[in-house]
């Protein structure tokens, strides 16, 4: 708390981050150890994580007081208007500190508390079991020690990093097991290599004293680069599209030629290319595949984890990908502290790489829309979730770290918490019986890849249709197994009943068995039709929304006459950290 | 002229149909005056029935004695046809060719075809505008019926029956209409039920370069407005062009004439340029090999969904004068034919609820596209393969149900009927059996005697079998005024109608089929509760009765 000099400023004004008029919301700003809370005069609250916090920026004084822009890694941008400048700068340089911390011991993990005790703490750490995960896939088997396969084919995934080849270097051991890895496939002599840097890289990389495989020291392989750029390659790529993105007033056409300059979707087909070609090198071809990058904990983990989803229907159900990310990503090294930039370090060092990975999931679940357990709000709550620093999972950069850092005992996981909302994080649509077994061969057709408006506007409420189909058939597919249920009360409450009638019958003989149709039981044929469940109404409500927010016309000061209050956006992932 | 003149081989056995994510097909081709079918010998199911009308263009290439004919229709499909025999294919080409461009509207199929189903309903006179006139007249004293255009003398593009003020006589209204263009004279095209403000479009005004004015027209739009009211005025051409058009007799209101009224200017682009951007569009949305950045490129540099835009924003200004301002609004561009039908029309879907149910939204097509004049005949002559390069040629009213789709993917519960709805308006506006697109404005259409000679495509859609595949299985009513954003990231590319034939949409299918099973479901689980309910009541009320005889 040594940090927080202001803890309540009132008359803060929120921007409207499109709006050209400056439409606000007047209300109070709070700031706590681990939140920056708002509350808007309809007492609507907006709580921002401090570990969410990308960046805060003072800008220069104006007539209204002072600007305060904070930018999230959750992609929330928030405009304030501090009116004195002194409490602005006080928040400010909170914020600074409270979004930066130095040791890992200060971040949230270290002291949330959801009020579980040790014994289910450690239950949640151990939902997800990666012995256990290889015993599923068949590994080890008599060809393959503890390593990474894949359960229907003899033909394996494996992974490594770059040799350290050089220009001529060698070695005869990394030859060795190559060529066992080769032979541990009965079906195919040969195997794939996969060097999933553009060429030039691998070769740059060679002067280094590092490179690639040569294909004349490696008896029996097929060496394959496939042109995925670097993770700071991808920093920039994911900058330029949010600042595109984020442009007040954006014209079709400076949207479109952002995107492409971006280059953000060129990258995100790259990666999928790349999964597409290890799954068919593994389905069509039984050819065992090596992948590897620089380091093999980015691109690889990538390129990999896509991979086994499109082989494996396992990794589509939401077990399944909790299980995807231990082990593809966590145990093999996936620099998530780095990447997300957990504490206060290298600028460089932060990739939106694992973000990439979620967005090509995601445009899988557009393509398939039945062969994934999970929606969308799971891709989204993860997300939210690497960059929370709330739960343990994803802090520190490798397996060793974490276990230096008592994460076990100190932390708790995520996993068990995403288990237990598990409702909300349900397709509706998922089908396990027709794709079960099939593997995915998503098509890579450029236009098939489209801007992921729900992630990089989770929070711009206006940008997203008012009615989501999705959600009303989620409720209704909840509504329906309570429907199930309250039948079969029914039909044994009816049953009881005629029993009870009959045995009556049996007793004495029925006096309305001479007029069978009673006063009564006409008029209740006109009983009303009740609506049973209380459907969520306010999934359904229509948001009239406002023309205002959309910006018609310049003419819109003229038109600024005051707006009902907005009714409640379905979308929105309801959030945890809350 | 014989049919059979034009068609030099009726028959080729042995052709070969391919058509994208379809195995091959080997049949026998045949010509009729208004078909091309390739039945396969093997199956019957696998026959192809294209209207030639549905052509828009063809290419012609030979390897040895093979010939392909390539066929790109006005619903942007593609197909390729491989005909042994050099001879056979070139005459099938010509007469395809020449079948597809007949320049007499009456040889088309419409005068043909007879319906192989019941007409429960005649559509032809299931939208008359006495009857639209009684929607309003419950609601306002303020309007009437005009028969000035009874013979179309006052207005060739115009209807015979129009709403007008109650307080202008046809006298003005004949004067008004040699100050319009086109004889367009402001006629009603929106009352607005919550707050009496309506809508109008016209022609615009022949102002001239000196500024002419007509009293008559100045009176009759003022009419509209209540005391100390101000209305808007929405050119849909920016001010230069407006100003240019003066030099061609045209122009716009003068402040000074019209002093309640504030123009404003919103451009939208007409004729080729639409044209253009469609053929570019298309053609980018064909290329499967584009690489990311050239698909991002050639998207951009089409235009289509800047076009999108520009229509939407425009459409929702008039609808915010309207509702939130509270105020009329009249919209015009040069001809009020094209631009000023979407917009009116568009405004309508955001304002009136009655506009998003499927009988609401034939009636609206009915009157602010077919009667209010829109060339059908003209804009829809060719499609996006076609480079006539003819200015009258224009994807005007695919770009307002590309509109109206991106309206119904931001409130997918608020329209009775579903995507497959506007894409066979799409079809039947480009190549149909029926006569409702046929002509150019209901004089064209009255001359050709269209309503007896010909099938209304309403008679076909309105009957339940057809109703059942265009319907919503979402929708509930909604009485609100619906605001979409505009903002591109909100925009998105009409799959259903330019991927539709370059992808297999099998997955999606099965989604929405599964999404539809559920909503079924869901209905049969609470008609069950429902009954089991009044069961149970009824069970315990007789045993209520028995215990207290």
């Amino acid at each position: 708390m040594e940090h927080i000099r202001t803890t309540k400023v009132e008359q803060v004004k929120l921007l409207d981050r499109f709006s050209t008029s400056n439409k606000s919301l007047t209300g109070t700003l709070y700031l706590t150890a681990t939140h920056l809370l708002f509350i808007d005069s309809h007492q609507k609250e907006t709580w921002i994580l401090h570990h969410h916090i990308a960046s805060v920026e003072k800008l220069a004084l104006t007539t209204s007081g002072c600007p305060l822009v904070i930018q999230c890694k959750n992609f929330r941008i928030v405009h304030f208007i501090v009116p004195r400048e002194r409490d602005c700068h006080d928040i400010y340089n909170s914020l600074l500190q409270l979004s930066k911390q130095a040791k890992y011991e200060d971040l949230y993990a270290f002291s949330y508390n959801p009020k579980q005790n040790d014994s289910e703490r450690l239950q949640g750490w151990q939902l997800i079991d990666l012995a256990e995960e290889y015993k599923r896939m068949g590994v080890p088997n008599s060809h393959w020690q503890l390593s990474d396969a894949n359960r229907e084919y003899k033909a394996a995934i494996c992974r490594c990093s770059q040799p350290l080849s050089g220009f001529s270097a060698r070695c005869l051991e990394d030859e060795h097991l190559l060529q066992a890895v080769s032979k541990a496939n009965p079906v195919n002599r040969y195997m794939y290599v996969m060097d999933t840097r553009p060429k030039l890289n691998a070769m740059a990389n060679r002067a280094a004293g590092k490179g690639y495989e040569n294909e004349d020291n490696y008896s029996n392989i097929r060496f394959q680069f496939v042109g995925i750029e670097n993770i700071h390659v991808m920093r920039s790529s994911l900058q330029k599209l949010l600042e595109v993105s984020g442009t007040k007033g954006l014209s079709v056409n400076d949207f479109y030629s952002g995107l492409e300059s971006s280059g953000w979707l060129r990258h995100i087909k790259a990666v999928m290319d790349a999964a597409i070609f290890l799954a068919k090198a593994i389905m069509v071809e039984n050819a065992s595949v090596l992948v590897h990058c620089s380091d093999g904990w980015d691109r690889t983990s990538q390129v990999c984890s896509l991979g086994s989803l499109l082989l494996d229907s396992y990794y589509r159900t939401i077990k399944g990908f909790m299980v995807l990310i231990e082990k593809d990503w966590i145990s093999f090294g996936h620099k998530f502290s780095e990447r997300c930039g957990h504490l206060d370090g290298d600028p460089k060092e932060v990739s939106p790489v694992f973000t990439q990975f979620l967005e090509c999931v995601w445009h899988l679940t557009e393509q398939f829309p039945q062969a994934f357990e999970f929606n969308e709000a799971f891709l989204l709550q993860i997300h939210e979730h690497i960059h929370s620093c709330q739960f343990g999972n994803f802090l520190g950069n490798c397996q060793k770290e974490r276990e230096e850092l008592k994460l076990k005992e100190k932390t708790y996981s995520l996993w068990p918490f995403l288990l237990e909302d598990q409702k909300k994080y349900l397709n509706p649509l998922y089908s396990f019986k027709s794709q079960r077994f099939t593997v995915l061969e998503p098509n890579t057709v450029s236009f098939n890849f489209k801007f992921w408006r729900n992630m990089y506007h989770q929070f711009d409420r206006t940008l997203h249709p008012r009615q989501s189909v999705f959600n009303i058939i989620m409720n209704m597919n909840e509504q329906n197994k309570q429907l199930q249920k309250d039948i079969q009360d029914l039909e044994s409450k009816i049953k009881r009943h005629k029993n009870k009638q009959t045995d009556g019958i049996l007793t004495k003989e029925l006096v309305h068995s001479v007029c069978p149709e009673s006063p009564t039981l006409k008029t209740s044929l006109c009983f009303k039709e009740q609506t049973l469940l209380p459907v969520n109404d306010a999934l359904r409500t229509i948001e009239g929304s406002s023309p205002a927010d959309n910006r018609y016309s310049e003419y819109a000061e003229e038109f600024s006459k005051s707006e009902p209050a907005v009714v409640s956006l379905e979308y929105g992932v309801a959030r945890m950290t809350c | 002229m014989e049919f059979a003149e034009l068609i030099k081989t009726p028959r080729v056995d042995n052709v070969v149909l391919h058509r994208p994510f379809y195995p091959a097909v080997e049949g026998t081709l045949c010509l009729t005056g208004h078909h091309l079918i390739l039945s396969s010998r093997q199956d019957n199911t696998e026959e192809l029935w294209l209207l030639h009308s549905n052509i828009d263009a063809i290419d012609k290439r030979f390897v040895g004695s093979l010939g392909t004919i390539i066929i790109k229709c006005k619903d942007f499909r593609i197909i390729q046809l491989d005909i042994p025999g050099m001879e056979e294919c070139l005459n099938i080409a010509s007469s395809i060719e020449a079948l597809s461009t007949l320049d007499s509207i009456t040889l088309m199929y419409p005068f043909f075809y007879r319906p192989m189903f019941e007409v429960i309903e005649d559509g032809w006179h299931s939208f008359l505008p006495e009857q639209e006139f009684e929607l309003y007249s419950s609601a306002t004293s303020e309007w009437r019926l005009s028969y000035v255009n009874k013979e179309f003398a006052v207005c060739p593009s115009y209807p015979p029956i129009v709403i007008v003020p109650k307080s202008v006589d046809d006298e003005a209204l004949r004067k008004v209409a040699t100050f319009r263009h086109g004889g367009r004279f402001p006629v009603l095209s929106y009352y607005h039920k919550k707050n009496g403000m309506v809508i109008m479009r016209s022609g615009q005004p022949l102002t001239g370069t000196n500024g002419r004015r007509c009293k008559e027209d100045e009176k009759l739009i003022n009419a509209t407005l209540r005391a100390g009211k101000r209305g808007y005025i929405i050119d849909t051409r920016s001010l230069n062009v407006a100003q240019q058009a003066r030099a061609k007799g045209g122009g716009f209101e003068q402040e000074a004439h019209y002093p309640q009224w504030r123009r404003i200017h919103k451009s939208i682009e007409r004729y080729h340029i639409l044209q253009e951007s469609l053929i570019k569009f298309v053609e980018a949305c064909n290329e499967q090999t584009h690489n990311m950045d050239r698909w991002l490129s050639k998207l951009e540099a089409s235009n289509w969904l800047t076009h999108i835009k520009e229509i939407l924003t425009t459409a929702c200004l008039a609808a915010q004068c309207i509702d939130r301002e509270g105020a009329s609004v009249l919209i015009h561009g040069t001809e009020g034919i094209d631009s000023t039908l979407q917009v009116t029309s568009l405004a309508q879907i955001i304002l009136e609820p009655r506009s998003r149910t499927i009988r609401g939204f034939e009636a609206l097509t009915e009157r602010e596209w077919l009667q209010a004049g829109h060339p059908f005949q003209q804009r829809c002559a060719q499609s996006a393969y076609c480079n006539s390069k003819q200015k009258w040629e224009a994807p005007v009213f695919l770009l307002f149900l590309d509109c109206v789709w991106q309206i119904l993917r931001q409130f997918p519960c608020s329209f009775e009927f579903n995507e497959h709805f506007l894409i066979m308006l799409f079809e039947h506006a480009y190549a149909s059996q029926f006569g409702t697109f046929l002509g150019n404005n209901e004089s064209e259409r009255c001359k050709l005697k269209l309503q007896q000679k010909t099938m209304s495509l309403w008679s076909w859609v309105n009957r339940p079998n057809e109703l059942s595949k265009f319907t919503n299985p979402l929708f509930e009513a909604n009485n609100l005024v619906i605001w979409p954003s505009v903002a591109p990231q909100s925009l998105q590319l009409w799959e259903g109608i330019f991927l539709r034939w370059n992808r297999t949409s099998k997955y999606l299918d099965e989604a929405y089929e599964e999404m539809v099973n559920i909503i079924e479901y869901n209905k049969e689980l609470q008609a069950k509760v429902n009954i089991l309910r009044r069961q149970l009541a009824e069970l315990e009320t007789e045993d209520g009765m028995q215990e207290s005889p």
